[in-house]
């Protein structure tokens, strides 16, 4: 599946689309189909993303999991600071 | 230390103002992302993995005790409580806000800091050696020469977009103790016949193709330093390439000319620089040196320590070092405890270092490119007390230039350019040798680890060095030995097919292991890598 | 908002440039355009008969024309001296710097906008071809 993601331009935050919105959690991300670069473009134009791209996905227990490692640690913090993550249970190696 | 006058203020001011309206134009959609990006990385404004990122200049690595404060407070105040010293001596903060980015860049603004040019494809952060004013070996103070150099580079109107970006280091000792040649310019001041001049290195850098920068010019005197660096840029700025990213730097240009073809170049444009008149007279100079004028030292001072407590006395003979006025002495604060983050320090430590500094250091730091923190002027009668109040706050440890003293880059927990973590594979080294009791025995060791191949943490100039790779989609390091960023500069080579996290510190101990084996009475592990080869040491790693 | 600026008081080119080679054959053109890899210090011996010289500028990321800017002022050059292209409004301060005079920007500029960018430092760091008098000349007091 494809996921949306990017950054909120005034604080910077990974942000990930959920179908109607923006959340910090890649857990509320939804598959954004053929429909990502369209989003992309309105969302972008809106300023209501920064930096937007469309990332290769998977499903995973808790959600949808990005397929690559950097997407991985985006959505869970950085893997070296456990106190500043922003989702703890993100596998980040690709079982 | 160099101290703002009134243009030194109004222009970092100004460029704050600027930064406000140029952020207020970006939030407000008059401007696209991409007109905007040059103008933050211009301010050192990055789009990180996780968040914007803001790198602050600290130039020549010099600061003053209410600057250090000052990183503390934002660092706390602005961020999530704690910042990174980078190889290039600067800060950065890696959950900035663009929101807020104006208010900081003021903030800074009002101790005289500032973060232009920290990113794009500018004139970067001058950098120095740490020991610079305090150092026995050095022909004269180099940082003088690095701020006129700060103020010429800042703004600079024709090298604000170069093919790539451009570092300058200067140095003043024979011991390079600022990797001056793996720097676009290197600048080494010396003596001839009584006159101080430098001697000019151009195009060595790290990178995809890295390179030793040869001498391009034996002397150049104060009074043209500026019309000869300018020649060196246009030369680059007209010629280097623009084509391809990883060829952009000035070390191919200089390759692909010939030293000799760059040089004549150069040369060419140094005589008509020459006629332009463009050197600031000798006196602006004198001004600037008069702001690093020796300290009023102390006379009479003990020079006795008190070396009854082991602890302290490890890290006396670990992290301290000599200093030019007796009585003194350099002392080395290591951001490498075992087990913890390179070159991360908490806002508390932060302001716990600016305090340290005004009670035992006449109110100044430095910053190494090795991502540690210098005092510069402790008393020797004072070594104990320091020592105490590091070691309470997690900052004692005793390390300096061993093999847990590693440089790494934020690597792919922080960067988007990464392909593999650094960060862990240095902790885990860090502990696997604070755990087998190795360290000692080995002695000097700089061992350097990159999260890809742009090479922030040095890993070419690793006595070991590491770099991570991406394998089909996971994380992979490969093994370097032999290279050096010091006045004995080369590149270290790859020793064959990479490894995964654990396997990469299972071959550093191997490497190790051969170099305690095989060492000569009194070799580093570099000597003796230099005198074998790397013939045994790949036995040793794939045997 | 506008589509050309001029700090020659009106003293603009209407001649459509040339190219450098079209220029140095047997041309007569008084105006010529020079991409970013071509030679300035080709133009140095024609100088006194050029009006105009617009620089280039396909990118705004590629500082080439820059350089060919300072050259010709360096070497006297007293005509129009045109940035053209990806020239955007944080550039001009540096522009001017280098010697241009006139622009001419793909897309339109705000003239306000013009007008704080270009105001905003009050002193600079260097001496280049704008006679400008760096900091250091008025710490000093010299010329
Ligand atoms: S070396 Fe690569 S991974 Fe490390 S900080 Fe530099 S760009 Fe990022």
């Amino acid at each position: 599946m494809k996921l949306l993601t990017g950054n909120d331009l005034a604080t910077g935050d990974v942000i990930w689309w959920t179908g109607s919105g923006w959340s910090l959690h890649v857990g509320d991300a939804v598959d954004a189909g053929a429909e990502g670069e369209a989003i992309l473009a309105r969302e972008s134009e809106a300023r209501r993303v920064n930096a937007g791209y469309i990332i290769d996905a998977e499903q995973g227990a808790n959600g949808p999991l990005p397929l690559h490692i950097k997407e991985r640690i985006r959505a869970s913090g950085p893997t070296v600071r456990a106190d500043l993550a922003i989702n703890t249970d993100i596998p980040i190696v690709r079982a | 230390m160099y101290r703002y006058d009134n243009y030194d203020q109004a222009m970092v001011d100004a460029r704050v103002e600027e930064f406000r309206d140029q952020a207020r134009r970006r939030l407000a959609g008059e401007m696209t992302e991409d007109q905007f990006k040059p103008l933050r990385l211009m301010n050192g404004l990055y789009l990180q993995l996780h968040a914007y990122m803001l790198r602050v200049a600290i130039p020549y690595g010099t600061l003053s005790g209410p600057q250090m404060r000052m990183l503390g407070q934002i660092a706390r105040k602005y961020d999530k409580g704690y910042g990174h010293f980078t190889t290039r001596q600067n800060i950065q903060y890696n959950w900035i806000k663009l929101e807020d980015a104006a208010d900081i860049l003021a903030d800074l603004a009002s101790v005289e800091m500032h973060a232009i040019q920290t990113s794009g494809n500018c004139i970067r952060n001058i950098s120095s050696d740490q020991y610079a004013g305090v150092a026995a070996d050095e022909v004269t103070d180099p940082r003088p020469w690095a701020e006129l150099l700060r103020q010429w580079s800042s703004f600079h109107p024709e090298f604000s977009y170069l093919p790539r970006k451009f570092k300058i280091a200067v140095i003043a000792s024979a011991q390079d103790r600022a990797a001056m040649r793996l720097h676009d310019i290197g600048l080494e001041l010396v003596k001839k016949d009584g006159v101080i001049g430098a001697k000019v290195f151009a195009g060595g850098g790290m990178g995809r193709t890295p390179m030793v920068a040869p001498e391009i010019r034996d002397f150049v005197t104060e009074d043209e330093i500026i019309a000869y660096v300018e020649a060196c840029l246009r030369v680059y700025n007209r010629y280097g390439r623009r084509d391809n990213k990883y060829k952009a730097r000035i070390k191919i240009l200089v390759h692909e000319l010939g030293v000799e073809e760059y040089r004549r170049q150069v040369e060419e444009e140094f005589a008509h620089m020459k006629t332009l008149g463009i050197d600031p007279p000798v006196a602006e100079l004198d001004r600037i040196r008069s702001y690093f004028a020796d300290p009023a030292y102390e006379s009479g001072l003990s020079e006795e320590v008190n070396r009854s407590d082991p602890d302290f006395a490890l890290w006396l003979d670990r992290n301290v070092v000599a200093h030019k006025q007796p009585g003194y002495a350099i002392a080395n604060i290591s951001l490498k405890p075992v087990g913890g983050i390179p070159g991360d320090a908490t806002a508390e430590q932060i302001e716990l270092m600016a305090d340290l500094a005004e009670r035992y250091s006449l109110d100044e730091l430095r910053v190494t490119h090795a991502q540690n923190i210098v005092l510069p002027y402790v008393r020797k009668a004072d070594l104990y007390a320091l020592w105490k109040e590091l070691d309470e706050a997690g900052l004692g440890a005793a390390n300096l230039d061993r093999i847990s003293d590693i440089i790494a880059c934020p690597g792919l927990d922080y960067c988007s350019l990464a392909n593999a973590r650094s960060i862990p594979v240095a902790q885990k080294i860090a502990t696997r040798f604070a755990g087998n009791g190795k360290e000692a025995a080995i002695g000097e060791m700089k061992l350097k680890i990159s999260g890809c191949i742009n090479a922030c943490g040095h890993h070419h100039a690793g006595h070991i060095g590491i770099l991570g790779v991406d394998r089909k989609g996971t994380e992979n390091y490969q093994l370097l030995l032999g290279g050096s960023g010091a006045e004995d500069c080369s590149l270290g080579q790859i020793t064959g097919p990479g490894f995964d996290e654990n396997g990469i510190v299972d071959a550093v101990e191997r490497v190790t292991d051969l170099y305690l084996a095989q060492r000569s009475e009194g070799e580093r592990f570099l000597d003796t890598y230099r005198r074998l080869g790397m013939a045994p040491f790949k036995e040793a790693i794939y045997g | 908002m506008v589509d050309h600026l001029d700090f020659r008081n009106g003293a603009v080119s209407t001649e459509t440039p040339v190219s450098i080679e079209e220029f140095l054959g047997a041309s007569n053109a008084t105006a010529v355009r020079i991409e970013p890899g071509e030679d300035a210090r080709a133009l140095l011996p024609h100088l006194d008969r050029l009006a105009l010289v617009e620089v280039s500028f396909p990118v705004f990321g590629d500082g080439r024309g820059y350089s060919s800017a300072r050259i010709l002022r360096e070497a006297g050059y007293q005509g129009e001296l045109r940035a053209s292209g990806d020239v955007l409004v944080d550039q001009l301060f540096a522009m001017r710097r280098s010697g241009f005079d006139s622009f001419a920007p793909n897309a339109p500029l705000d003239p306000a906008v013009v007008k704080a960018s270009l105001e905003r430092y009050a002193d600079v760091y260097q001496k280049t071809v704008d006679g400008r008098r760096p900091v250091w000349a008025k710490r000093h007091e010299v010329a």
